[in-house]
C-alpha cells in the first residue's frame, strides 16, 4: 500500500492539518443534519480526505465498504434518449463520482442520479439519517447547464440526499449554488506542517531522517502534501539509510519540460522550434494535462529571465492558455506560446548585444 | 427565546417577512402597498433593485395579505427563473391563467381580496425579449381582471414597452444600520452572541444584501456554534481577509517580479478565489489615492479582461500573474502593450 493511502487519516479526530476544520464538521454533523457542503483549494491540500473522513463520521464504518461500478443510465431527453456510461464510488450511503466525465451530457448524470437517490430512500428505523449523501468531484468543471439544473434539484431533493461537492477553484462554481452549500476552504498546508506529517511517517515506519531533509522535501513538493508523502516514499526506496544531502528526485514530466525551457534558452529557430514540438508531444501523449505543462514550462523560464522580459513573457502564457481554453487542440498554442517566446527572446538578445 | 436547535429550514425563509409593513427601509414601496390595502386596488408594478434587497418579500407578502392562504392558491401565479419560461409558457401558461375571470369583490375571513389576479414573474430580466414582447398584448387585454408584478436586478433588460406599462419602485440596498437591527432580531431569536465589531463586519461583507448576510449568519452559526468572531465569519463567507488583499497590492507596487509571483503562488496555495481576489482588488485599486487616474484606468481594463478569460475557464494562476504583472507596468510607467 502506498503510504498516501497508508497514513490517510481515516477519521475526523485524526487529521493532522486542518484539524480545526475537521472539529468543526465534527460539530456539524453530530449536532443535526448537515447542510450541502461545498469543500475548494488547491489539489493535494487534503479535500477527498476531510470528505472520506466526513462520510465515516455520518454513516460510521459502512461508509468504508465501497465498491466501483461502471453503470450505464438511459435518459430521456425530450424526442430521444442517451446512453450514458460512467464509473461511479458507492457505498450504501453515498455516491461519488466525477460528472465531468460525461462531457456534455453531465446535466443528465446529475439529475438522473439524484432523482434515482430520492427513489430508494434508506430505510434506518434507528438513526435519524433519512438521507444519502452525493458526492460530486470537479464540480468546477461542470457545464453551465448542469450547474443550473442542480440548483432547483438541489432544494427540490434536499430532503432525500445531501450533495458534497468538491473542486479546485470555487470561481467557476456559479453564484447560485455557492450560495446554497457551506463553503468550506481547504488551504494548502505549509511547509511546517508538511514536515511535522513527514516526520510522524518516519517515526511511524521507523526511519531515521536527517535533520533538514523533510524540510527540503516540503519546499519542493510546493505545499502539496500528497506529492511530498510521494517523494518521501521515493527517495525511501531510492536510498535508505538517508543522507543528509541526498537528492530528491523530481518528476521526470518536470525534468522533461525543464529541458524545453533550456532548449529554447540555447537556440531560438524554426529547427529548434520543430524539436520542441517533438518533446511537446511527447509530453501529451503521456497525459500531462496541456495547461499544466505550460505553467511549468513559464515557472522553468522565469528562473532564466531578466526582469524586464517577465512580464512581457507571462503576459503571452496567460494569454496563450486563454485560447488554449477556448480552442480545440492544445498543441497549436502552446507551440504558439514557445514560438512568441523564441521572437521575444531573439529580439533582446540582438537588441543586447547586437 | 428559541433554544439553539437549527431546523433545516434556512432562516432566509423563515424571517421573510409576512406583512408589508415589516420591509426595511423601502418607505416609498410599503406606503404605496398599505394604501392598496385599503382601497384595493393597484396598477402593475415593476421592482427592481440589487440582490437582497426585499423585492420578492415585498411581492409575496403584499398578495398574502390580499388574498389570505386560502385564496392564494387561486389567484396568485408565481413564476421564476428556474421554471421553463420561454415564449411557450407566456403564450399558454401566463395567457391561460391571466384569461380567466374571477368573482366580484367580497372580503373574506378579514382579507381584501379584491376582483384581480396576481401573476409574479421573478428574475424578469433573464426572460427572453421575444417572450417579454408576447406579454405586452396580454397585459392590456386581461388588465381588468389581472395585474403583473414583476421583479428584476436590471431595469435595463427590461423591454420599454412593458417598463412604461408598469408603476416602477427602485429597491435600495439596506443601510447599515436597519441590517444591523436585523441580524440582531435574528440572532435573539435563535440565540446567538455577536459582538458590534462582527455585526459591522457582517454588514460590510454583504455589501446591503440581507440575504446574504443572512445565509453568511447560518452558515456561521451551524459550523462554530453560538458565539462567532470576526475571522471564522470571514472564513465562511469567502471573502478574503483585507491583510492578504493588501500585501498582495504591495508587492505588486514594488518592481520586484518574483516577490509579486511568490505572492500569486501564496494566493492560489491558500485557495482563495481569484474572482473574488480580482473584485476586491479592484476596490482596493479604485479607492487608493495615490494613483493617477490613467494608472488605474489602465489596471481596471486588464482585470477586466482576466475575468473574461476566468469566466471562460483560464488557468486562475496565470491570469493572476498576468494581472500582478500590468498593475506593476502600469505603476512604473512602463509602456502597455506588447507587439
Amino acid at each position: 500500500m502506498l503510504w498516501v493511502d497508508k497514513y490517510r487519516p481515516k477519521t475526523l479526530d485524526q487529521a493532522m492539518v486542518h484539524q480545526d476544520i475537521a472539529q468543526n464538521l465534527k460539530k456539524l454533523v453530530s449536532e443535526q443534519d448537515c447542510p450541502h457542503l461545498l469543500f475548494y483549494g488547491p489539489s493535494g491540500s487534503g479535500k477527498k480526505t476531510l470528505i472520506i473522513a466526513l462520510l465515516r463520521q455520518i454513516f460510521g464504518p459502512s461508509a468504508d465498504k465501497v465498491k466501483v461500478e461502471n453503470r450505464a443510465w438511459k435518459v430521456d431527453a425530450g424526442s430521444r434518449t442517451i446512453d450514458i456510461e460512467l464509473t461511479t464510488l458507492s457505498s450504501t450511503n453515498h455516491i461519488e463520482l466525477n460528472p465531468s466525465d460525461a462531457g456534455f451530457q453531465d446535466r443528465y448524470i446529475v439529475q438522473e442520479i439524484i432523482k434515482e437517490m430520492a427513489k430508494n430512500r434508506p430505510i434506518d428505523t434507528k438513526g435519524k439519517k433519512g438521507y444519502k449523501v452525493l458526492v460530486l468531484n470537479e464540480v468546477d468543471k461542470l457545464s453551465r447547464e448542469a450547474q443550473h439544473s442542480l440548483r432547483r434539484t438541489m432544494e427540490k431533493y434536499s430532503a432525500y440526499c445531501r450533495l458534497i461537492l468538491c473542486c479546485n477553484s470555487s470561481s467557476k462554481v456559479t453564484e447560485a449554488i455557492r450560495s446554497r452549500c457551506l463553503n468550506v476552504r481547504i488551504n494548502a498546508p505549509t511547509e511546517e506542517q508538511i514536515m511535522k506529517v513527514l516526520e510522524f511517517i518516519g517515526k511511524k515506519e521507523g526511519l531515521q531522517l536527517p535533520s533538514g531533509f523533510a524540510a527540503r522535501i516540503a519546499e519542493k513538493s510546493n505545499r502539496s502534501l500528497r506529492r511530498s508523502i510521494l517523494s518521501l516514499e521515493t527517495c525511501r526506496v531510492q536510498q535508505y539509510p538517508f543522507t543528509s544531502n541526498q537528492a530528491i528526485p523530481p518528476m521526470d514530466w518536470e525534468e522533461y519540460v525543464s529541458e524545453i525551457a533550456s532548449d529554447v534558452m540555447k537556440e531560438q529557430s524554426p529547427k529548434r522550434l520543430y524539436q520542441v514540438r517533438q518533446k511537446l508531444y511527447e509530453l501529451l501523449l503521456n497525459c500531462i494535462p496541456p495547461e499544466i505543462i505550460l505553467k511549468r514550462l513559464l515557472y522553468e523560464l522565469l528562473k532564466k529571465l531578466d526582469a524586464e522580459l517577465k512580464h512581457e513573457v507571462c503576459h503571452w502564457a496567460a494569454y496563450y492558455e486563454h485560447r488554449m481554453r477556448l480552442g480545440q487542440k492544445a498543441i497549436f498554442h502552446l507551440e504558439a506560446f514557445v514560438a512568441k517566446f523564441m521572437s521575444i527572446y531573439k529580439g533582446f538578445l540582438i537588441a543586447a548585444f547586437g | 427565546m428559541a433554544p439553539l436547535v437549527q431546523s433545516s429550514q434556512p432562516w432566509v425563509e423563515k424571517y421573510r417577512p409576512k406583512q408589508v409593513k415589516d420591509v426595511a427601509q423601502q418607505d416609498e414601496v410599503v406606503r404605496v402597498l398599505t394604501n392598496t390595502l385599503e382601497t384595493s386596488n393597484c396598477p402593475h408594478m415593476l421592482f427592481y433593485g440589487p440582490p437582497g434587497t426585499g423585492k420578492t418579500t415585498t411581492a409575496l407578502a403584499i398578495a398574502h395579505q390580499l388574498f389570505g392562504p386560502e385564496l392564494y392558491k387561486s389567484r396568485v401565479l408565481e413564476l421564476n427563473a428556474s421554471d421553463d419560461r420561454g415564449i411557450n409558457v407566456v403564450r399558454t401558461k401566463i395567457k391561460d391563467f391571466a384569461a380567466v375571470a374571477v368573482g366580484s369583490a367580497q372580503r373574506q375571513g378579514g382579507y381584501p381580496c379584491p376582483p384581480f389576479k396576481i401573476i409574479i414573474l421573478d428574475e424578469a430580466d433573464s426572460m427572453t425579449e421575444d417572450a417579454q414582447n408576447a406579454l405586452r398584448r396580454t397585459m392590456e387585454t386581461y388588465s381588468k381582471v389581472t395585474r403583473f408584478f414583476f421583479i428584476c436586478n436590471y431595469i435595463s433588460r427590461i423591454i420599454e414597452p412593458l417598463a412604461s406599462r408598469c408603476a416602477k419602485f427602485r429597491f435600495k440596498p439596506l443601510s447599515e444600520e436597519i441590517m444591523i437591527s436585523r441580524v440582531l432580531h435574528i440572532c435573539q431569536e435563535e440565540g446567538l452572541n455577536l459582538d458590534p465589531e462582527v455585526l459591522s463586519t457582517l454588514s460590510s461583507i454583504s455589501q446591503g444584501d440581507l440575504r446574504r448576510a443572512i445565509t453568511y449568519l447560518q452558515s456561521a452559526a451551524r459550523l462554530f456554534g453560538s458565539s462567532i468572531s470576526k475571522i471564522e465569519l470571514i472564513s465562511v463567507s469567502g471573502v478574503i481577509p483585507e491583510e492578504v488583499v493588501k500585501s498582495f497590492f504591495a508587492a505588486c507596487r514594488g518592481d520586484n517580479f518574483d516577490l509579486a509571483n511568490k505572492e500569486v503562488n501564496n494566493v492560489i496555495a491558500e485557495g482563495y478565489p481569484v474572482s473574488q481576489m480580482l473584485s476586491q482588488l479592484f476596490e482596493v485599486v479604485v479607492e487608493s489615492d495615490d494613483i493617477s487616474d490613467e494608472q488605474k484606468a489602465r489596471i481596471c481594463k486588464k482585470m477586466g479582461e482576466a475575468d473574461k478569460r476566468l469566466v471562460d475557464g483560464a488557468d486562475e494562476y496565470l491570469q493572476l500573474l498576468d494581472v500582478a504583472s500590468s498593475v506593476m507596468r502600469a505603476m512604473c510607467n512602463m509602456p502597455e502593450d506588447f507587439s
